[in-house]
């Protein structure tokens, strides 16, 4: 049987605004998923120590303040330089289009932008996590 | 001899009612608001029969206020109209402020870049990212000085949206007034000063609640001899709103904040009558048009209520309910964005129906970034659409009396009670947000609201139904990267210039108040005075309060 994949939903900076990522992690909780919220104002290196502690296989980061730009690619470096870029990054909130090639480039793997259904954010994960 | 109303509903009812649903269903078999009130399919007299006019409505302008704050409302004067601005640096905030009082706008309301409201200067390491991107970067008074360069603040009132660091951006706001040869006791403003609901929402707290709470009723009792016309809170329902909560739950936490901070005031040793007409409240305007017209006024009495019952105020001000309206943010779309005009118009129009004192309303952009000068000024314009053209300022409280709206106002005020006595039986709002009780509730109702409409229960045009093929929105602002490195410059510059020494020593008289039962907001005004800078303030009140950390 296929175990539990298990997901770090996460908030850099100093953005506060919880609503997306709370929703989300419910919703991947209802969809059978382990899911660890970390609550709001984490580092990039708060963020990945805890996806390593934790075992995770996927990290979804959340922000609405437009610092997206330099704390999510420092998310997916500081998990490279652990070893840990097997761990699949994804990120949501407010975050314009013509940022998000850079975003892919760096590892960020996809962006979901607002409007997106939590029903998308399962199935992007279940496609894209390996649990055998 | 009259017909009675009673037999006559009864007769509709079994009669015509009957055979037109026995031929079609209705579309849904019950309609219920975002607060999960059934909808009586038609309200009649027979629904406010228990009303008493005079008890429960009155007349605008007295107790309890249920028609309106003011005897006159928007026949003596508009509500002001307040697009909440600020981004990147201060010079480039005052150009907008500039331009939005040029296109008729009546009151300046200012957003704070996250580092400011979390007090850390532009050079902090957390800072990294975030500087200037959600509001303007304020580190030290001469940014304060740049952001309201060539702006009467003798003829400007101005809303700060700020809560932890309230009490530095006041007093920023107090010695730059002064530089400008204008008294504080003309200054006319408002700052949210609302620690408790970031607790709840959005989260720019610092300190832990208590040592907070000593924060805001030193501000009430300096503001009550200094800035005697200043709104020392405001009291905001707005943030709960859009972290998802529905309206009465919006009400009921508001009002829940509020008696915490009436409380925390007379056990500071403030008499009620000499700080509570000083209360303002914010509020959020969603899309349940008279839902959210009814919340207005059951807010307004259910106030009155408290202050005058529980508090047992004299002064009929110090049960009034005056409040700030902003349209939806989460309402918005970034699907088909010109819908949002639309959204926001209905939105605006219900807050105005409702009695705002004044009104953001948000732009078309806003599910993007924040706003376009054009698309500011189409927002702007909508308000004054309704205040020129519509001709629903010209007379008070228009929908007073409709059946339906008297009777949610009522069914509203009752639900927000029993949430409030609840909050009660835990603590109250303070002890109910430290056991996560009202963030529990905010997020399940986030959180049913987002599967509604997935599964398309609630419809949202163009999002959920009615979608096109569409490219994203083009030409939205941008935050240039610069802005950071310009104000570190900027800061590094003050600091180099300014007197250390005194900064030092207003630090150290500031740190020693803050460990006795002194005031801080005079030597935090001492201390911006001579430079000290937002993060320096907000560090000495750190060593000393400690910081908060979410459960």
């Amino acid at each position: 049987m296929a175990r539990k994949i298990r997901v770090l939903i996460a908030k850099p900076g100093l953005d506060g605004h919880d609503r997306g990522a709370k929703v989300i992690a419910r919703a991947l909780r209802d969809a059978g998923m382990e899911v660890i919220y970390t609550g709001i104002r984490q580092t990039p290196e708060q963020i990945a120590s805890a996806a390593i502690q934790e075992d995770v296989d996927v990290v979804g980061l959340s922000s609405l303040s437009g610092a997206h730009n330099n704390l999510f690619p420092k998310v997916v470096q500081i998990l490279k330089e652990k070893k840990a870029e097997d761990i699949l990054v994804f990120g949501g909130g407010i975050i314009p289009v013509e940022d998000i090639p850079a975003l892919k480039k760096a590892g960020i793997r996809e962006i979901f932008q607002p409007g997106a259904s939590t029903e998308d954010i399962i199935q992007y994960i279940r496609e894209n996590v390996k649990t055998t | 001899m009259a017909k009675n109303i009673r037999d006559e509903f009864e007769r509709w009812e079994t009669s015509i009612l009957k055979k037109t649903l026995s031929k079609a269903a209705e579309r849904e078999p019950v309609f219920k608001t975002t607060s999960h009130i059934a909808l009586k399919r038609l309200y009649t007299p027979l629904d406010t029969a228990d009303l008493d006019y005079c008890d429960d409505f009155g007349f605008p302008g007295e107790f309890p206020f249920t028609r309106g704050v003011q005897p006159t409302m928007y026949r003596g004067r508009l509500w002001t109209m307040r697009q909440y601005a600020g981004f990147a640096t201060p010079e480039e905030t005052n150009k907008r402020y500039k331009y939005l009082l040029e296109h008729g706008q009546t009151g300046l309301s200012v957003a704070f870049d996250l580092p400011t409201q979390i007090g850390y200067d532009s050079d902090h390491p957390l800072s990294v990212g975030e500087v200037g991107k959600v509001g303007v970067a304020i580190d030290t008074l001469k940014d304060m000085e740049i952001l309201f360069d060539g702006i009467p603040l003798d003829k400007v009132s101005t809303s700060m949206t700020i809560n932890a660091t309230a009490a530095i951006l006041l007093t920023m706001y107090l010695a730059m007034a002064e530089k400008q040869g204008v008294k504080s006791d003309v200054l006319q403003g408002t700052i949210q000063n609302d620690i408790l609901k970031e607790y709840a929402a959005r989260g720019t707290y610092i300190y832990p609640p208590l040592e907070s709470m000593r924060i805001v009723t030193d501000i009430f009792a300096f503001c009550k001899n200094h800035v005697p016309r200043w709104n020392t809170i405001s009291i905001s329902g707005y943030h709960m709103r859009e972290a998802g909560c529905t309206a009465v739950q919006e009400v009921a936490f508001t009002i829940a904040d509020g008696i915490a901070y009436v409380e925390a005031a007379i056990r500071a040793g403030l008499d009620v009558d000499s700080f509570a007409s000083r209360l303002a409240f914010f509020f959020c305007c969603h899309n349940t048009f008279i839902e959210e017209i009814a919340k207005f006024r059951a807010a307004r009495r259910l106030w009155a209520k408290i202050m005058k019952e529980r508090f047992k105020a004299k002064r009929d001000e110090s049960c009034m309910l005056r409040f700030h309206t902003q349209t939806a943010g989460c309402s918005l779309t970034a699907q088909q964005p010109d819908n949002n005009v639309v959204r926001v118009a209905f939105q605006a129009l219900a807050a105005v129906l409702g009695g705002t004192q004044s009104l953001h309303t948000n732009s078309r952009d806003e599910a993007y970034a924040l706003p376009t000068e054009d698309s500011v000024r189409l927002a702007l314009r909508t308000q004054q659409l309704i205040a020129y053209e519509s001709g629903v300022a010209d007379l008070i409280d228009p929908l007073g009396g409709s059946y339906a709206v008297e009777a949610l106002t009522g069914e509203i005020e009752k639900r927000s009670m029993e949430y409030i006595e609840k909050i009660e039986t835990m603590g109250g709002a303070i002890k109910a947000i430290e056991s996560g009780y009202i963030q529990e509730e905010i997020a399940e109702s986030a959180y049913q609201y987002q599967k509604e409409i997935e599964a398309k229960k609630r419809i949202i045009v163009g999002l959920n139904q009615f979608q096109v093929e569409e490219q994203p929105l083009k030409d939205i602002l941008r935050i240039k990267p610069e802005v950071e490195q310009y104000q570190k410059q900027k800061l590094a510059r003050v600091k180099k210039e300014r007197d250390n020494a005194k900064v030092r020593e207003a630090l150290a008289v500031l740190k020693r108040a803050a460990e006795g039962t002194d005031n801080v907001v005079p030597p935090i005004l001492e201390a911006v005075k001579v430079y000290a800078t937002l993060g320096e303030i907000s560090d000495t009140l750190r060593d000393v309060f400690g910081e908060y950390r979410e459960r």
